[in-house]
């Protein structure tokens, strides 16, 4: 157990120093978000009800972007690579490289959330987190879930080329559905309905409570619920479809 | 010791709609270079996927080093090294870096830097892989399969790509293993290199074996007479014999040659090279397309 916990610390210590090996990579990863907020903060920035549906979104989406987008990119090409297939000849465990893997993608969310969050106090005058438990409580288990989505869905892409594609025609549209860039009161009901079926939603509720409005963690079991849900299909699938290999057995 | 490094027994794979492995029997002693040949299609890659642990075998008995493959124990895959056909690595990762991240997966891995030397990378080490051209790249996957001091090495044509003077250099590296005990599993479409490094071959054609032997002595287990004897005659005509006395019929032949007062001019005795055997046994007037993955 040791054994596995060792050897996932040296494949996220690799992960971390090969993020930072392709700096270009690394600074857009980081930069995306703050120039979102930057964005819309100066389309709203007379309106601090906007404002503070603005920074929670963002900080939902980035949730979503390093783990889900992330890793559905990563293991798509690590798959095709054939990277994968050569770690899966080795004497490491198939969950220390996976914990490397997502270890180095939550380090990336970590690091966004403590930008935006910092961000929103100096820039955007939201104040700092009302509710730090529960801002550590709805980040992780948004990261729980969106990074098995993200490992579940690597299985539906057929190659890299076509990544892109395929993860966009999913980010995009939940983003875009789940309230991140507006207030979820002016949101048609049908599109409502669909956005509360979804992780995104939930998550960005829960991130709003934490940082903003300051409602209790108990107020917000239904969002935790939907979310624990869709973790529990994504680490199914993640686990149930993972190959290591490009070509199918 | 004396048991077998790997062994195989009535070994079938199917997949859907094709049986890519038909009941294959082999076996490789410790310390032998064994040469797995045969085209595109035929079986090889199925087979050696299977000693692996990459694939599950739909029949038969596979034991490597005494382990059931299929159950992917992890001091099996701490004994053996694995050189794939085509497999990427990360591309910012340095030459050494990638050497000594592997390193440390094993219980008692090789020096890093003897390793990286040996391997034909000095000058390299701080090298990304994507700097890397492709023989190089080649040298590295060799590397990152030998840090952790493999008993059973399996390689997949470990030299495609390769210009001559670096196959050379393989070449020496794979007989400098074999000097240190390993046993080795060689995959390849280059027959000089099966006959220059291989003890023993087996040839695979449609999921089965043909034939297996030492590369020198399969022209004689094929059915064909082991040497040849080529010479011109005083018109210049090329006149061959078989046989498999050669030291007989030299005699006869120089003897009457020297009787007549004439030379034999371009006087050879050959034995049949494993590519004769090879395009003999694998040619093929229906050629079957060869399945996609197998």
């Amino acid at each position: 157990m040791t054994d596995v916990a060792i050897m996932a610390w040296r494949q996220y210590r690799l992960e971390r120093r090969l993020f930072w090996r392709n700096p270009s990579a690394a600074f857009f990863n980081f930069l995306l978000p703050l120039l979102f907020l930057a964005f819309f903060g100066a389309i709203f920035h007379n309106n601090q009800h906007d404002l503070d549906v603005i920074v929670p979104g963002i900080a939902g989406m980035s949730v979503m972007s390093t783990t889900f987008t992330a890793l559905a990119f990563n293991i798509t090409f690590l798959r095709e690579q054939g990277v994968l297939k050569r770690i899966r000849g080795t004497p490491m465990p198939g969950i220390s490289y996976l914990l490397g893997l997502a270890g180095n993608a939550v380090t990336n969310t970590a690091v966004q959330i403590v930008i935006i969050t910092v961000a929103g106090k100096v820039f955007f005058g939201t104040g700092w987190p009302r509710n730090y438990l529960e801002l550590v409580v709805f980040v992780s288990a948004g990261v729980l879930c969106f990074a098995s989505l993200g490992v579940a869905f690597s299985h539906v892409i057929p190659n890299f080329d076509s990544a892109p594609a395929y993860v966009n025609a999913v980010f995009l549209p939940v983003v875009a559905v789940s309230g991140v860039f507006f207030d979820e009161t002016h949101t048609p009901g049908f599109l409502k309905g669909i956005a509360q079926a979804l992780p995104l939603y939930h998550l960005i509720s829960g991130l709003s409570a934490a940082m903003v409005k300051g409602t209790a963690l108990s107020h917000n079991v239904t969002a935790l619920g939907v979310i624990a849900a869709w973790s529990a299909l994504g680490i199914l699938f993640a686990v149930r479809g993972f190959s290591w290999d490009q070509r199918r057995d | 010791m004396s048991d077998p490094a790997i062994a195989v027994r009535g070994l079938r794979k199917s997949y859907a709609d094709f049986e890519a492995v038909r009941g294959i029997e082999f076996e490789v002693r410790r310390g032998e270079v064994f040469g797995l040949l045969g085209p595109n299609g035929a079986g090889k890659t199925t087979t050696v996927e299977i000693l692996e642990g990459y694939r599950r075998r739909s029949a038969g008995e596979v034991s490597v080093l005494g382990f059931d493959p299929g159950e992917r124990s992890r001091e099996l895959r701490a004994r053996v090294g694995i050189v794939l056909q085509s497999t990427g690595i990360y591309r910012h990762i340095r030459v050494r870096e990638a050497v000594a991240h592997f390193a440390s997966m094993y219980p008692h891995p090789r020096d890093v830097d003897e390793v990286v030397a040996v391997c034909g990378l000095d000058g390299k080490q701080t090298a990304t892989a994507r700097t890397l051209s492709g023989g190089q790249l080649r040298r590295l996957d060799l590397a990152l399969a030998l840090v952790g001091d493999p008993e059973l090495i399996f390689l997949d044509e470990p030299t495609t790509g390769f210009d001559p003077a670096a196959r050379r250099n393989a070449w020496d590296t794979i007989r400098s293993l074999k000097e240190l005990g390993k046993t080795i599993l060689l995959t390849t479409h280059y027959l000089d290199e099966a006959q220059a490094l291989a003890d023993r071959v087996a040839i695979i054609k449609d999921g089965r074996i043909l034939i297996e032997g030492a590369p020198g002595s399969l022209g004689a287990s094929a059915g064909g007479a082991p040497f040849r004897v080529v010479y011109r005659n005083g018109d210049g005509g090329v006149v061959e014999h078989e046989t498999d006395d050669p030291t007989a019929l030299l005699y006869e032949l120089t003897g009457a040659a020297l009787a007549r007062g004439e030379r034999l001019e371009g006087l050879t005795v050959t034995r049949p090279t494993l590519e004769d055997v090879y395009l003999e046994l694998t040619a093929d007037e229906d050629p079957e397309p060869a399945p996609a993955g197998s």
